[in-house]
């Protein structure tokens, strides 16, 4: 129930998110779902996309530092209060979220939140004993 | 292994006698010879025939690097040019460079001393020697190269830079041995490792680097990623060239220094007073055998310390402790000394920092900044902004504590801080004084 997210370091100078998007769209690599955490010297732009590896290596290839990551993607009901249940959840469990982001399925009624825990098992355990639906990877990466 | 039995294991009251011998030859033949130095010696009412004991050595003047441009181009030389056969020159950050020229004794001299430096390097006859120091001007490319054949060994002229093609010659033609300046060496390995070639499968069995300061760690590195010993050697064109002192392989502890050749002082930079043996100060080094261009008390502005303890080699002669700088490319921020080579030894301490760094000096609202760029890897990248903010904050608390200075880490991606092919550039400093 885990997905790949990939993370990049991107100097906080113009230009530098164009050209990792320039890059991954030359190379045939579609973005799924994105998040940038930014700080005043530098960000870290995180990614799902169709295809992982291919992203990676053309990334590198350019001298990107590159990483990937295990996240969570939960499906919420696009509702007041969706989100909340969640979240209740996971505190009562005593399980920290480190960063979270979150976008609108194209066709579907729900929305998709992508947590990255720092107990990714101990979280997924959770989500799934409490009824939650978690996507997996192969399904978003399609998406 | 020594190269010269005798001389490399000379009983000290025997080296030291003949240190005298040479010293006051030369500084009766300079006084003789080179108006510079009897103008000096007149003006300090010194006679050569002063010179009765090793200590009065103290009592004679210092040559500095403005008398060499003062005396641009030839004016130093001892010797007729008639019987000058090479001339190098040092590479000069500014104006003029200063000119070293050199008698056939003088290039037998060096080779043997370079030779010597060899074999206290562990490098045999029968080594094949990849010479990547530049060949020109610079005396790091001919320096080596003679004292190579000196010792029979076979050298590769490589010079400097073209790097895809070094890794092409290091991998066809089986180096064992590599001379270059220690930066060049991990930007050799870097290379490298992009064509996907393991140092492991070389032949190289040891490095012998020098021409700029390099600090214990950075060994610890080159010594990890290209797989040899790591030897530092010490050397300037004003006194000869590389080969005037070099680590022993046995101890890697100090730079044994030819004694038979050189004199070497420390002093306190700015008192001038000498300092004994374990203190920290600038080298100063009287080059006793010198034909073209010998030099009394030259302040190399190189920082060290000396000991005169015995060595588990066997060597007789005084090792000089690694460089830990200049007392010119000192850098004083907010009246704090700071040198480079502290700066990285406190970088290269941290897990995953690469040895690139540049240190970027400011003058902000008349308050100076210390800013420090480290590139970030895969090893220390993290999708998680307060990892990599933890990295920077425990960077810079390790400076203020060992250095005391507040600096500033800007994390930056990979290869953008340049890299060179020869001295490193560590510092820009945008103050304007």
């Amino acid at each position: 129930m885990k997905v790949e997210q990939i993370s990049i370091f991107i100097e906080n100078k113009s230009g530098r998110l164009a050209e990792v998007t320039r890059i991954l769209g030359e190379a045939g690599v579609n973005i799924r779902a994105l998040s940038l955490a930014d700080t005043s010297d530098f960000g870290i732009l995180r990614l799902i996309v169709n295809d992982r590896e291919k992203a990676k290596q053309v990334l590198k290839e350019k001298g990107f530092t590159v990483s990937k990551t295990e996240v969570v993607a939960v499906e919420v009901p696009d509702r007041p209060g969706g989100l909340s249940q969640i979240l209740q959840t996971l505190d009562s469990e005593a399980i920290n979220v480190e960063y979270m982001y979150a976008f609108v399925e194209r066709c579907g009624e729900n929305a998709v939140i992508i947590f990255r825990f720092d107990e990714t098992d101990k979280a997924v355990g959770v989500l799934q004993a409490n009824g939650f639906s978690m996507l997996a990877g192969e399904r978003l990466y399609r998406m | 292994m020594l190269f010269n039995d005798e001389f490399e294991t000379l009983p000290r009251p025997a080296l030291e006698a003949l240190q005298l011998k040479r010293l006051q030859a030369m500084v009766t033949r300079v006084y003789a010879h080179v108006p510079f130095y009897r103008a000096t010696l007149d003006r300090a009412g010194i006679n050569p025939d002063h010179i009765k004991a090793l200590e009065d050595l103290k009592c004679l003047p210092f040559t500095c690097k403005q008398d060499m441009r003062d005396s641009y181009p030839y004016a130093l030389f001892a010797a007729h040019m008639e019987d000058i056969v090479r001339i190098h020159a040092s590479s000069g950050t500014t104006g003029k460079p200063t000119v070293v020229g050199y008698t056939r004794k003088d290039i037998e001299v060096w080779s043997e001393l370079m030779a010597r430096s060899f074999v206290a390097a562990g490098v045999h006859k029968g080594d094949i020697i990849h010479n990547a120091y530049g060949y020109g001007l610079f005396t790091g490319g001919l320096g080596a190269h003679y004292g190579a054949e000196r010792l029979g060994a076979s050298v590769i002229p490589m010079s400097g830079g073209n790097t895809q093609r070094q890794i092409m010659i290091m991998q066809d033609f089986g180096s064992t041995v590599l001379t270059c300046t220690p930066s060049y060496s991990l930007f050799l390995a870097e290379a490298a490792a992009e064509e996907g070639i393991d140092f492991r499968k070389l032949k190289l069995h040891v490095g012998i680097f020098g021409a700029e300061p390099w600090s214990e760690a950075m060994r610890t590195e080159i010594e990890g990623k290209l797989n040899l010993c790591a030897i530092d050697i010490y050397g300037l064109s004003e006194i000869m060239g590389p080969g005037v002192a070099i680590e022993c392989r046995e101890a890697k502890q100090g730079l044994h220094i030819w004694e038979d050749h050189f004199i070497p002082e420390i002093i306190n930079p700015v008192t001038c007073e000498v300092l004994p043996p374990g203190e920290k100060g600038e080298l100063v080094i009287t080059t006793i055998t010198k034909e073209g261009i010998p030099l009394i008390r030259y302040r190399t502005r190189d920082i060290t310390s000396i000991t005169y303890e015995p060595c588990v080699c066997g060597r007789t002669h005084a090792r000089i402790a690694r460089m830990s700088g200049r007392s010119d490319d000192m850098l004083i921020i907010r009246g704090v000394n700071v040198f480079p080579s502290q700066i990285e030894s406190i970088l290269m301490g941290i897990e995953g920092v690469e040895p690139h760094y540049l240190l970027i000096v400011d003058r902000k609202e008349n308050l100076d900044t210390l800013e420090i760029q480290v590139e970030v890897d895969e090893r220390i990248f993290s999708d998680e902004v307060k990892h990599l903010q933890a990295l920077s904050n425990s960077i810079e608390k390790q400076i203020k504590e060992m250095l005391g200075i507040t600096c500033k880490v800007r994390l930056v991606e990979p290869k953008t801080i340049m890299r060179s092919e020869g001295k490193a550039k560590r510092v820009i400093d945008n103050r304007i004084m």
